[in-house]
């Protein structure tokens, strides 16, 4: 059994405007496993891995970090937001070397940590470029690399490919795989997307909307590397209709 | 070329017309003179004007100056406090309603020198679009950034350096430019309620001078100094806005030169 690295209990999250976010949700995240948050939209995916991020305080419930760390802005923590959520104003390598920056490491280390991110997610050659000079796809490949420089323990994810096309959405799934078994950190990935679910993780908490809560988790016992050939399997497939059907279960709750 | 050819046709056509008509009609120059005769003015008495010319400016750049060092430091003031801001935005606004024609006389009174209280006026009426504009700049980062700033563990500084002060840069350029020329407005209004003579007087003071000696020409060479210097003024900031600002702005995004 593997050790879990955080640890949800009974989380609820009332917004100032009164809509219930989230309700009694209890979730463990497992060292070095690549968790997916699944459900439809307005079921509190996005909050709950914003509560775990820090970035919101939860209005029941506690986040036991397996460090004793409290709630709120843990050290070793990435997050990736929907958008690129890039800096307009600066190039592809400062916008990398930002956390860097922040945590005052030292210029030359931090520029040649952050020239070996972008590397690392295809984008060698594009230190200088302005994100206004790359496409969608190479600005999520920045905004990966961004949160990958600080060599996090847990990286959030917070349906970070949802506003691409297909065919670069499969690319970065794919590529996203290959960095997490290369770095091994602890993913958690939210989206809407059965496909990408399935594809990407190893668990999958499914989650019901109004109020949000997780419904059931499911396992998806795939080996890595998936490759290509994954995605047209019948394991696959199969993980797809059982996972649809949790689904439809999940909305048949709301 | 397509964007300067225009105007600058039209240009010289308005003035060949002005020209012809002034000599078809038999203008007298003491109503209103050609152009040719305004230049030629303003060639012979270039030494006065240019004199003047200079007072005028360095007042208006210095109040310009002014206007963006005590607007964007009460700016950042604003941005860090909201209780700050509550409390001063009013009487910022008031300062800039205020029509300055009105104040300017009480400016003088008080300040004992002349310089400084035109200093003063142009300043007032040049620093309303820094503030306003860099306050509204500051506010207006990507709140998923200021997110990420927190989730890095940003201080103060760090936020406002990194975030907050490059986030608002094309609004304070954008404020600049429209200070740039009320400066410019400032300083001339402001010479014009002090109305002092002398060799240390701004054109404002010329524009006068001329009249009450009914050197309708002279009048028209120092309004030309003073339009001239609004554009000029113009296009340094649209200039050093484009500099900043040609990289990553949506606002320099377009067709391609």
């Amino acid at each position: 059994m593997p050790r879990s690295i955080v640890s949800c209990r009974d989380l609820s999250k009332r917004f100032a405007n009164g809509t219930l976010a989230l309700e009694g949700a209890t979730l463990e995240v497992q060292e070095h496993r690549f968790l997916a948050l699944l459900g439809p939209s307005g079921c509190g995916k996005s909050t709950l891995l914003r509560l775990i991020a820090g970035l919101v305080e939860p209005t029941s419930g506690t986040i036991t970090w397996d460090d004793g760390a409290g709630e709120g802005g843990h050290a070793g923590l990435s997050f990736v937001f929907q958008e690129p959520t890039l800096m307009p104003w600066a190039t592809a390598l400062a916008n990398v070397v930002l956390p860097l920056k922040l945590a005052h490491v030292a210029r030359s280390e931090g520029e040649a940590r952050a020239a070996a991110a972008l590397a690392s997610v295809g984008l060698a050659g594009f230190e200088k470029s302005y994100p206004r000079e790359l496409s969608g796809g190479m600005k999520m490949r920045v905004s990966i690399a961004r949160a990958l420089v600080t060599r996090p323990r847990m990286l959030l994810m917070d349906e970070p490919f949802a506003a691409l096309d297909e065919i670069t959405r499969f690319r970065l799934n794919h590529d996203l795989l290959d960095l997490w078994q290369r770095d091994r950190f602890t993913a958690v990935f939210v989206t809407h997307s059965v496909f990408e679910s399935v594809f990407l993780a190893e668990r999958i908490a499914v989650m019901s909307a109004r109020p949000g809560r997780i419904l059931r988790e499911v396992a998806v016992a795939a080996p890595y590397p998936r490759e290509k050939a994954f995605r047209t399997s019948a394991v696959y497939n199969q993980y797809c209709r059982t996972v649809s059907a949790a689904l439809e279960e999940a909305m048949a709750h709301a | 070329m397509r964007k300067v050819l225009p105007p600058l046709i039209l240009g010289v056509l308005m003035l060949a017309a002005w020209e012809g008509a002034v000599r078809a009609f038999g203008i007298a120059p003491y109503l209103l003179p050609g152009p040719l005769a305004i230049a030629r003015t303003l060639v012979e008495n270039w030494r006065t004007l240019a004199g003047s010319w200079w007072i005028t400016m360095s007042i208006a750049l210095a109040a310009l100056a002014a206007a963006v060092v005590l607007g964007v430091a009460l700016a950042v003031l604003f941005s860090a406090s909201k209780w700050v801001e509550r409390s001063f935005f009013p009487y910022a606004v008031i300062l800039q309603v205020t029509p300055i024609v009105a104040i300017a006389p009480l400016i003088i009174v008080w300040v004992n020198d002349v310089r400084l209280s035109l200093l003063i006026c142009a300043w007032i009426v040049a620093f309303f679009p820094i503030l306003s504009n860099t306050t509204l700049g500051l506010n207006s980062a990507d709140p998923n950034l200021v997110d990420l700033f927190k989730l890095y563990g940003a201080g103060r500084w760090q936020r406002l350096v990194h975030l907050r002060l490059p986030a608002a840069m094309p609004y304070f350029l954008a404020g600049l430019k429209i200070s740039g020329g009320l400066s410019l407005i400032g300083a001339v209004v402001a010479e014009f309620v002090a109305g002092t003579g002398g060799a240390q007087s701004g054109l404002a003071w010329r524009i006068l001078e001329a009249g009450y000696q009914l050197q309708v020409p002279r009048m028209f060479a120092a309004l030309t100094l003073i339009s001239l210097s609004g554009i000029l003024l113009f296009l340094a900031l649209s200039l050093l806005s484009h500099l900043c600002l040609r990289r990553w702005h949506e606002s320099e995004l377009g067709e391609d030169p």
